[in-house]
C-alpha cells in the first residue's frame, strides 16, 4: 500500500517535474504604485519598503539564488500608460509575477488584463471586495483583506467600545472607496444595531481642500459618532479643520484609515477616537514588536526614510512575502531548481505566509485572511503624534463572506450577535 | 431652512468666497493687462503655500511666536512673485505675445506641468499641515457653531482690503495709471512713451504675488498636497469667466455667487454642491456672453 | 491617397505632391506593419492612434481659430455610451459600440454647440471647459450609475458575432484604428476644401466679412463643431474598447489640455500632424515615465516649450521646411 502511494505520488511528480523552468538569471517583478498624485502618501513608503525588502533577500542570496529585481510603473501617469507599461513589463519585460495596484480602479483594470496574459498578480493594496466575488480569476490573487474586512473590524470595534451611541454622520471621500466603505458600514450597522440614526452623508469630492461647511453642519447637528474612511491630504484636513473648531470633543470620531496619518496629524489628533490601519499594521504592532525581523525592518525603515511605515508598507510587505513563500514552496514540493508557471499557481493556492503583521493565508477564491488591527488614539507624550491604546485584533476568518458570497448580501444575514462571535485579541495599548 | 442655518451658510460661503477671490484677484488682473490666462497660476497658488508652510515651520523651531506665521505669508507670496513670476513673464510669456492666443495658453500649461513636478521634487509627496496661524487666533462661536476667527474674520477683510487696495492702486496711482493706460490700447501707451515691456512684467510679477499670497493665506486652513495648485485653477477660472475676463470688482461678485452657492448646496443638496461652480458659469454666460461685469469687445474687420 | 495631398490647402505641400505623399503613404505602411516589426509596441500605439483621431477634432475647430478646452467631454461621453451599451447588451458587436458612441458624442456635440458657437476665443475654450468639467462632476457624482472615479468596465464586445481573445481582438481594433485614421483623415482634408470647410477655415481670418456675405458664421461653426465632435467620439470609442474599461479622467480637464498640446506638437492645423503629435507624445511620455520615474511632466513641459518657442509650427512644420529644403535643392 504504501508502496503504490510512493509511486503514484512519484507519477505525479515525474511529469511535474519535466515542465519545471529554467533557473533565471534574476526574477523579474514588476509593481505598480502610486509615485505622484495625492495616492503617493502610500506609494512611496511602499517603494522605499519594497527597496529594502529584496535588498535584504538578495543579501542573503535571494530565492534559491536567483536575486529579485522589482521595476515600478507608476499608477499616477495615467491609465493609458499605466496599462501599456504593465502589459510590457509582463510581456517583453520579462516580468515573472506583477504586483498590481493601489487604486482599486486600477486594480479593476489590470486584474483582467493579468488574466488574459497569464501572468500571475497579487493584487497588494486594492481594497475593492468586488473582484473576487464578482469573477474567478486563475492568475490573480490578494495577498491581504478587503474593504469587507476592514469595515466589519471597525464596526465591531466601535459597537464594543462605544455601545450605546445614538447618531452617525459619515463625511467620506466621493469615489468608489468612500462610497463601497460607507455601504458595507451602514448596511452592517442596521443589522447589529438597528436603532442608530443616520444624521448625515457628505461626499465632499475628493482632494477637497476645505470641509468648513461640512464641519459647521456637523457642530449644528452634533452626531455622537462621525465616520471618515478618507485617508491622506483629505483625511488630514478633515481631522485638523474638525480638531481646530473643536468637533472633536463633542464627536467620537471613527477613522478606519487614520493609522496612515497618525504621523503628520500630531497633536491634531485628541485621545478617544477609533483609529484603524487596513489590517494589522501599527509600527507598535503589539503582537509582533518584540520580534527581530520587525524591529530590525523598522530600524531599517527609519534609517532609508526617517520616518515611521505606515499600512502600505505592511501590505509591500505581506505581497513580498506571499511572492518568496510561493516560490520557496513551489520549488521545495516540487522539488526543482525553479518553478513553471502551473507550479507557481499551485503553491500561491492556499499559501500561508507571513510580513510584518500576523499570519495570513490565501482561500480558495485567491482572497486573502488578513487580521484586522484597531485602536483608541491616546496622545502619551512618548511620540510627538498620537499612538493607540485598548487595541483590539479581530481574527480575519469571521470578517470575510463564505467563498463565493456577495459583501452586502452576506451581511444582511448577520445580527447582532455578530460582534459576540468575533475572536479577537485585546492589548492595552 | 430657518435663519440659524441660514446665517451659518453664509458665513461658511463667505470665508470660502475670500480665499477664491484672492487666487483668481491675480488670474485677472493679469488677463485684463496682458490678454493672458495663466494655467501656472495654480502652480503659483501651491508653491505659495508650500513657502509658508517651510518657512513658517523653520522659524517656530527657531523659537518664534506663532505670530510670525503671518509676516512669513507675505515674504512667501513675494519670494512666489520674484523668483518665479518675473523670470515667466520675462523668459518664456515676453517671447509669446504676437502669437496667437492658443500657443500663449500652451505656453503657460507647459509651465504648470513643469511646476507640478518641482513641486514634488523640492517637497515630496507627504501632505504638510502648518495651522499656527489660525491657532494663534483662536475660535468665536455663533449659534452654537465654533468658527476660527481666521476663516471667519481675517480672510474676508483680506480679501476686501485687497479689492479696496488694488482698485485704489490702479486709480489713484502713476504706475496704476500706466498700467490702465497700457491695458486700453497697448499701441497708443507705447507712442505716448510708456514702456509697455516693463508694466506687463510689473503686472505678472504681481498677479504671481497674488497667487502666492492666495496659497499662504490658504495655507493654515488645508493639507498642503501635490495636485493642489490643478484644482484651484480651475475654480479660479471659473470666477473670473463669470465675472468677465479682467473684471477686479466684478471677480468678487462671482467668487461671492460661487462660495454661497457652494454652501448653501451642502446645507440644502449636498451631492451638487461641486457642480455648483461650473453651473454657475455657464448660466451667466449663457445669458451674458461676455460674464456679468464684461463688456463686449468690438471685432476688427 | 494622391487626393489628399492635392487637395491639401498648404502651397507648399501642393508643389511637391510626391514627397509628402510618399511619406504619408510610408508612414501608414509602416504603422501597418507595427504588429510584426515591434509587437511590444502595437498598444501604445494602438491607444496613440485612438488620441490621434480625437486629436484631429481639435485639429478641425484649430483651422477656424477656435480653442476648445474641453473636448475631451465629447472623447468622453462616447466611451460612456459605449461602456452602458456593452453592461447592457453583453456581446455587443464592435461596430455598434462604435456606432453608438459616435452618435452619443454628436448628440452632445449638437446640443453643446448650439450653445458655445456663439462665443470666440478665451470664451469658447472656457465655456467648453465648463461643459466637460458639468459632465465630469455628474460622472464622479452619480456613483451608482458611473461607477464614480473607478469608472466602468467595457467588457470585449463581438467581432462580426464572434467572440474574441484579447490576443486577436487587439489586432482586429488595431487594424480599424488604422483604417479610421486614413478615412477620417482623408475625409477631414476633403471637408476642408468642400466650401463649407472654406467657409470655415474664414473664421479664424475674418468672420465678419462672412456676415457681409450673407453667411452665417454660428451655423458654419456647428458643423465644424459638429465634426470635431465626431471625430472625438471615434477616439473616445476606440480607447475605451481598447483599455476596456472608462473613468472620468477621460473627461478631466487635464486631458483635453493635452489634446490641444499634441494638436499644437504635431503642427496646429495639420491632419498627419494629429496623428504624429500623438504618436511622438505617447513615446515621450511612456518612455519618460519608464526611464525619468516622477519627472515626466517636468519633461514633457519643457519639450512642448521649446516647440512652441523654436518650432511653432509643430513637427510638421519642421518636416515641411526639411521637404522644402531639399526641394529647392534639387
Amino acid at each position: 500500500m504504501k508502496n503504490l502511494l510512493t509511486s503514484s505520488a512519484l507519477c505525479m511528480a515525474l511529469p511535474m517535474a519535466a515542465w519545471a523552468a529554467d533557473k533565471p538569471e534574476t526574477l523579474k517583478i514588476g509593481m505598480t504604485t502610486f509615485l505622484t498624485g495625492s495616492a503617493s502618501v502610500f506609494g512611496v513608503p511602499a517603494r522605499d519598503a519594497m527597496d529594502i525588502f529584496v535588498e535584504n533577500r538578495n543579501a542573503e542570496g535571494g530565492i534559491n539564488g536567483v536575486p529579485i529585481e522589482v521595476t515600478y510603473i507608476d499608477e499616477g501617469a495615467g491609465a493609458e500608460a499605466l496599462t501599456s507599461e504593465f502589459r510590457r513589463m509582463a510581456d517583453s519585460g520579462g516580468a515573472e509575477v506583477m504586483l498590481a495596484a493601489i487604486s482599486s480602479g486600477n486594480c479593476q483594470t489590470l486584474a483582467p488584463l493579468a488574466e488574459d496574459l497569464k501572468v500571475p498578480n497579487l493584487m497588494w493594496d486594492c481594497g475593492t471586495q468586488r473582484i473576487f466575488e464578482e469573477a474567478d480569476y486563475e492568475y490573480v490573487f490578494r495577498p491581504q483583506g478587503n474593504a469587507t474586512s476592514e469595515m466589519l473590524a471597525a464596526v465591531a470595534y466601535l459597537l464594543k467600545t462605544h455601545p450605546d451611541f445614538e447618531t452617525i454622520a459619515v463625511v467620506n471621500q466621493d469615489y468608489a472607496w468612500g462610497r463601497d466603505s460607507w455601504e458595507i458600514f451602514h448596511t452592517a450597522l442596521e443589522v447589529m444595531k438597528p436603532d442608530v440614526e443616520v444624521v448625515g452623508e457628505f461626499f465632499p469630492k475628493f482632494g477637497s481642500p476645505d470641509f468648513s461647511t461640512e464641519i459647521s453642519r456637523l457642530q449644528a447637528l452634533r452626531p455622537d459618532v462621525v465616520l471618515s474612511t478618507s485617508w491622506g491630504g483629505d483625511l488630514d484636513t478633515f481631522v485638523q479643520q474638525a480638531f481646530q473648531r473643536g468637533l472633536m470633543n463633542t464627536s467620537t470620531f471613527v477613522l478606519p484609515l487614520a493609522e496612515s496619518s497618525l504621523e503628520r496629524l500630531g497633536n491634531a489628533l485628541p485621545a478617544g477616537h477609533i483609529i484603524g490601519a487596513r489590517g494589522d499594521h501599527y509600527f507598535l504592532h503589539p503582537e509582533r514588536r518584540e520580534d527581530e525581523d520587525f524591529t530590525s525592518f523598522m530600524a531599517q525603515y527609519k534609517e532609508a526614510t526617517g520616518g515611521i511605515p505606515v499600512y502600505s508598507v505592511f501590505h509591500a510587505s505581506q505581497a513580498f512575502a506571499a511572492l518568496t513563500a510561493a516560490y520557496e514552496k513551489a520549488i521545495a514540493d516540487n522539488d526543482v531548481d525553479w518553478p513553471s508557471e502551473e507550479q507557481l499557481l499551485a503553491a500561491l493556492d492556499g499559501l500561508e505566509f507571513q510580513g510584518l503583521g500576523r499570519k495570513l493565508h490565501l482561500r480558495e477564491d485567491h482572497q486573502g485572511v488578513e487580521s484586522q488591527l484597531m485602536g483608541t488614539s491616546v496622545q502619551t507624550g512618548e511620540y510627538p503624534f498620537a499612538t493607540l491604546e485598548n487595541i483590539m485584533i479581530f481574527d480575519g476568518e469571521g470578517l470575510l463572506p463564505p467563498v463565493g458570497e456577495e459583501s452586502t448580501a452576506w451581511i444582511r444575514t448577520l445580527d447582532a450577535g455578530f460582534v459576540d462571535s468575533l475572536s479577537v485579541e485585546t492589548y492595552e495599548n | 431652512m430657518n435663519l440659524t442655518i441660514f446665517l451659518l451658510a453664509l458665513f461658511d460661503g463667505i470665508s470660502y468666497a475670500a480665499l477664491v477671490f484672492i487666487v483668481a484677484l491675480g488670474l485677472t488682473l493679469i488677463f485684463g493687462v496682458m490678454r493672458i490666462l495663466n494655467i501656472a497660476h495654480g502652480s503659483l497658488y501651491a508653491i505659495g503655500a508650500y513657502a509658508t508652510v517651510s518657512l513658517t515651520g523653520f522659524f517656530l523651531a527657531l523659537g518664534f511666536a506663532p505670530v510670525f506665521a503671518f509676516p512669513l505669508m507675505l515674504v512667501s507670496a513675494v519670494l512666489v512673485g520674484v523668483l518665479l513670476g518675473g523670470p515667466i513673464e520675462w523668459l518664456l510669456l515676453r517671447r509669446i505675445y504676437d502669437k496667437p492666443e492658443v500657443l500663449q495658453l500652451l505656453v503657460t500649461f507647459a509651465v504648470f506641468m513643469i511646476l507640478e513636478d518641482v513641486q514634488r521634487l523640492v517637497w515630496g509627496t507627504q501632505p504638510y499641515f502648518q495651522a499656527s496661524a489660525l491657532q494663534a487666533l483662536g475660535n468665536v462661536t455663533v449659534f452654537g457653531v465654533t468658527y476660527t476667527v481666521y476663516q471667519l474674520i481675517l480672510l474676508p477683510m483680506v480679501a476686501i482690503g485687497l479689492l479696496l487696495g488694488l482698485r485704489f492702486f490702479l486709480r489713484h496711482t502713476v504706475i496704476g495709471k500706466l498700467i490702465l493706460a497700457t491695458t486700453e490700447d497697448r499701441e497708443a501707451a507705447q507712442s505716448i512713451g510708456i514702456d509697455a515691456e516693463r508694466v506687463f512684467l510689473f503686472t505678472f510679477t504681481v498677479g504671481a504675488v497674488l497667487a502666492g499670497l492666495g496659497g499662504a493665506l490658504a495655507s493654515p486652513t488645508t493639507s498642503i498636497l501635490p495636485g493642489m495648485g490643478a484644482d484651484m485653477i480651475v475654480l479660479s477660472f471659473a470666477v473670473v469667466a463669470t465675472a468677465g475676463l479682467g473684471q477686479i470688482g466684478g471677480a468678487a461678485v462671482a467668487a461671492l455667487m460661487i462660495g454661497l452657492g457652494r454652501s448653501f448646496a451642502v446645507y440644502v443638496w449636498p451631492e451638487v454642491a461641486v457642480l455648483v461652480p461650473y453651473l454657475i458659469m455657464v448660466l451667466v454666460l449663457l445669458v451674458r456672453p461676455e460674464g456679468l461685469f464684461g463688456s463686449p469687445v468690438a471685432r476688427k474687420i | 491617397m494622391t487626393d489628399i495631398s492635392q487637395n491639401s490647402t498648404s502651397s507648399r505641400a501642393s508643389r511637391r505632391p510626391s514627397a509628402r505623399t510618399l511619406l504619408t503613404l510610408a508612414g501608414v505602411l509602416l504603422l501597418v506593419a507595427v504588429p510584426l516589426i515591434a509587437p511590444t509596441m502595437q498598444l501604445l500605439i494602438n491607444l496613440a492612434l485612438a488620441k490621434g483621431i480625437a486629436v484631429l477634432g481639435v485639429t478641425v475647430l484649430l483651422r477656424a481659430g477656435q480653442v476648445s478646452f474641453g473636448h475631451a467631454l465629447f472623447f468622453g461621453i462616447s466611451a460612456y455610451v459605449g461602456a452602458f451599451l456593452v453592461a447592457s447588451m453583453p456581446g455587443a458587436d464592435m461596430m455598434l459600440v462604435l456606432a453608438c458612441g459616435v452618435l452619443g458624442a454628436l448628440v452632445a456635440g449638437l446640443l453643446v454647440g448650439l450653445f458655445v458657437v456663439r462665443y470666440r476665443g478665451i470664451f469658447f475654450g472656457m465655456l467648453n471647459l465648463a461643459f466637460s468639467m458639468i459632465f465630469w462632476s455628474i460622472l464622479e457624482k452619480f456613483y451608482h450609475i458611473t461607477g464614480g472615479a473607478d469608472g466602468i468596465r467595457l467588457t470585449r464586445p463581438t467581432v462580426l458575432g464572434l467572440e474574441m481573445e484579447r490576443g486577436g481582438f487587439e489586432l482586429v481594433i488595431f487594424y480599424l484604428s488604422i483604417a479610421l485614421m486614413v478615412g477620417l483623415g482623408w475625409f477631414t482634408l476633403r471637408w476642408f476644401v468642400s466650401p463649407v470647410g472654406q467657409v470655415f477655415q474664414t473664421i479664424k481670418t475674418n468672420e465678419t466679412r462672412l456676415e457681409y456675405l450673407g453667411l452665417s458664421p454660428r451655423r458654419v461653426l456647428l458643423s465644424g463643431y459638429m465634426l470635431s465632435a465626431g471625430l472625438c467620439g471615434v477616439g473616445g470609442s476606440l480607447m475605451a474598447m481598447t483599455q476596456g474599461v472608462v473613468t472620468p479622467e477621460y473627461v478631466w480637464w487635464v486631458r483635453s489640455a493635452e489634446m490641444v498640446f499634441i494638436a499644437v506638437l504635431g503642427g496646429a492645423g495639420s491632419v498627419r500632424g494629429a496623428f504624429i503629435g500623438a504618436l511622438v507624445y505617447e513615446i515621450v511620455r511612456i518612455y519618460a515615465s519608464a526611464y525619468a520615474g516622477d519627472i515626466w511632466q517636468l519633461l514633457l513641459g519643457g519639450f512642448l516649450l521649446v516647440i512652441i518657442l523654436f518650432a511653432p509650427g509643430g513637427i510638421m512644420g519642421i518636416a515641411d521646411s526639411l521637404i522644402h529644403r531639399k526641394g529647392t535643392r534639387q
